[in-house]
């Protein structure tokens, strides 16, 4: 498998697979980052997780368009704006979701599961209804296009590093808010014992509204980041939303530090084994290794160690 | 301060506080004895808003809290230090304390507090999991007296800890309560600590009042009689 290619051909193989593994972790990061708030703090198993990817996908397509139309002479920043937008549509969504649904089910967690993918058929069908069954694009701005040539074997395209600082800079973000904002200490004192964070003066159902809503938000985020790479339709959530549970589960469902650890092999084992096998060979090979890992280490790769 | 009018608890059916009388003077301190599954801790629930109350009517300096939920019972004065202490373990030592300051919107945990446990100042960065029991009682009580209640709850806070520690314990607990001019209650089942802070002692039996006495002429043999088993 390795014979047909030279040594130097080899090495730009792997950096360039390197590369684009690096851009799948970036969308893997984001998706799971957001379920890692939900799952992990919460908890609730969001089955419509990657709907709300995919709702701040069409409104960074739909700002786009505006853009296009309305603002031609600031188009080349309209991702910023978009990237707002779809933070604030998929947070509003999901505190709405979490009134409606989410708060009621807290004590049934199965049915949580149930409830949402309920939800993510119903949002599938909404956006079919609104947006059409075919997959929509976006026009990237011109500063987006083209590729940094590294080597004459060598080039990373720009969208992509775009992407993957943006999702350095989302980790840091929220890496942040949950251990030095005095949110992040609430919603860790909620999870870690719900009944004594009411009992020393925390309003968990605030705290798990705004956990939710930011969840969500930053699923929005993904979305926004997901159409620099691909092309949004209405069930193209659901391709990424097993990966994403796979990478929670794999990084310990309460550590961040586990969440990009484990997206980041999870992503670059796929995205080198893809290269010199089949994409759903891949897709095997990381599952049985996974499952092998979980077998070892139950917790996931990183769980915190306390007395309790 | 703190008014206790009818209490009824049930846990579902089963009613485990019948209709209990009881009233808490500022600055005073009151012990609720008695033996195991009297209702002492669910007492201690109910008035923390975690039990439900079925009837009657819990005030604070005349302020009607039966309503309300936990928080909001924590922003009308009431703490809760909990049996079992339950502080959060992964969170360090500092943060516990963090988590009390949210009814009072404070940044920074006061200097006081770390002045009653300087214990607890040299483990500020330590995960509070890992700290041992007596450390973890004081911790629990600095994030209660982080929201500056009027009213200090504390459920057995002498369980698990070593006799030495006990009476240093009913030392400091006089302490705030000079200091900070708050009332405490607190339930027990150990006579001599109850007897060592106490103004007054209330004995709580399948979930009604039995005996009452303040500490002046208390008659040790019959409370000691109520708690035997």
């Amino acid at each position: 498998m390795l014979g047909d290619y030279s040594l130097s051909d080899l090495g730009s193989i792997f950096v360039m697979q390197g590369f684009a593994g690096l851009i799948l972790f970036s969308v893997f990061l984001l998706m799971a980052l957001g379920l890692a708030i939900i799952f992990g703090q919460m908890g609730v198993i969001n089955m419509a997780h990657g709907e709300f990817m995919i709702l701040g996908a069409y409104m960074t397509y739909l700002t786009s368009k505006l853009f296009e139309t309305y603002l031609p002479a600031l188009f080349p920043g309209y991702f910023f704006v978009a990237m707002i937008v779809a933070f604030l549509a998929a947070a509003l969504l999901g505190a709405m979701v979490e009134w409606a649904l989410i708060s009621r089910l807290y004590k049934r967690p199965l049915d949580t599961m149930l409830a949402t993918w309920g939800l993510s058929l119903i949002l599938q069908q909404l956006y079919r209804s609104i947006f059409g069954a075919r997959e929509v694009g976006v026009e990237l701005p011109p500063w987006m296009l083209g590729s940094w040539q590294i080597t004459s074997t060598i080039e990373v395209p720009i969208n992509g590093m775009f992407v993957m600082a943006l999702t350095a800079v989302i980790t840091a973000g929220v890496a942040l808010l949950i251990y030095k904002s005095r949110l992040g200490r609430q919603v860790r004192a909620v999870v870690q014992n719900r009944v004594m964070a009411g009992a020393v003066g925390i309003d968990t159902q605030k705290v798990d509204r705004a956990t939710f809503a930011l969840g969500c938000g930053i699923a929005g985020i993904a979305g926004s980041a997901f159409t620099m790479v691909g092309s949004t339709g209405p069930t193209a959530g659901q391709l990424y939303i097993v990966d994403s549970f796979l990478v929670v589960v794999f990084g310990g469902a309460q550590s961040l530090i586990g969440t990009i650890a484990s997206a980041f092999t999870i992503s670059q084992s796929r995205s080198t084994l893809e290269f010199f096998t089949s994409g759903s060979m891949a897709q095997v090979a990381t599952l049985i290794g996974v499952v092998v890992i979980l077998m070892l280490r139950p917790q996931g790769l990183f769980a915190t160690k306390v007395r309790r | 301060m703190l008014a206790i009018e009818g209490l009824r608890v049930a846990y579902g059916e089963s009613e485990v506080i019948h209709g209990l009388e009881a009233e808490v003077a500022p600055n005073e301190i009151v012990a609720f004895m008695g033996r195991n599954g009297m209702g002492k801790t669910t007492l201690m629930k109910a008035l923390m808003g975690i039990a439900r109350t079925t009837a009657g009517a819990v005030r604070i300096s005349d302020r009607d809290i039966t309503a309300l939920k936990s928080h909001q019972r924590v922003a009308a004065g009431l703490a809760y230090v909990p049996q079992g202490r339950m502080i959060f373990p992964a969170m360090t030592v500092e943060e516990n304390i963090e988590t009390g300051l949210t009814v009072t919107g404070e940044r920074e945990v006061p200097k006081d507090i770390y002045e009653l446990f300087p214990v607890l100042l040299d483990m500020r960065r330590r995960k509070a999991g890992n700290l041992s029991g007596g450390q973890q009682q004081q911790l629990a009580i600095a994030r209660a007296l982080a929201s500056r209640p009027k009213v200090l709850l504390l459920d057995e806070p002498t369980e698990g800890i070593q006799p030495s520690i006990i009476r240093e314990m009913a030392r400091m607990l006089k302490k705030i309560r000079d200091t900070r001019g708050l009332s405490i209650v607190v339930s027990e089942q150990v006579l001599s600590f109850a007897l060592d802070i106490a103004d007054r002692v209330l004995v709580l039996e399948n979930g009604e009042i039995v005996h009452s006495e303040s500490r002046a002429t208390i008659d040790e043999t019959k409370v000691a009689n109520f708690l035997s088993v």
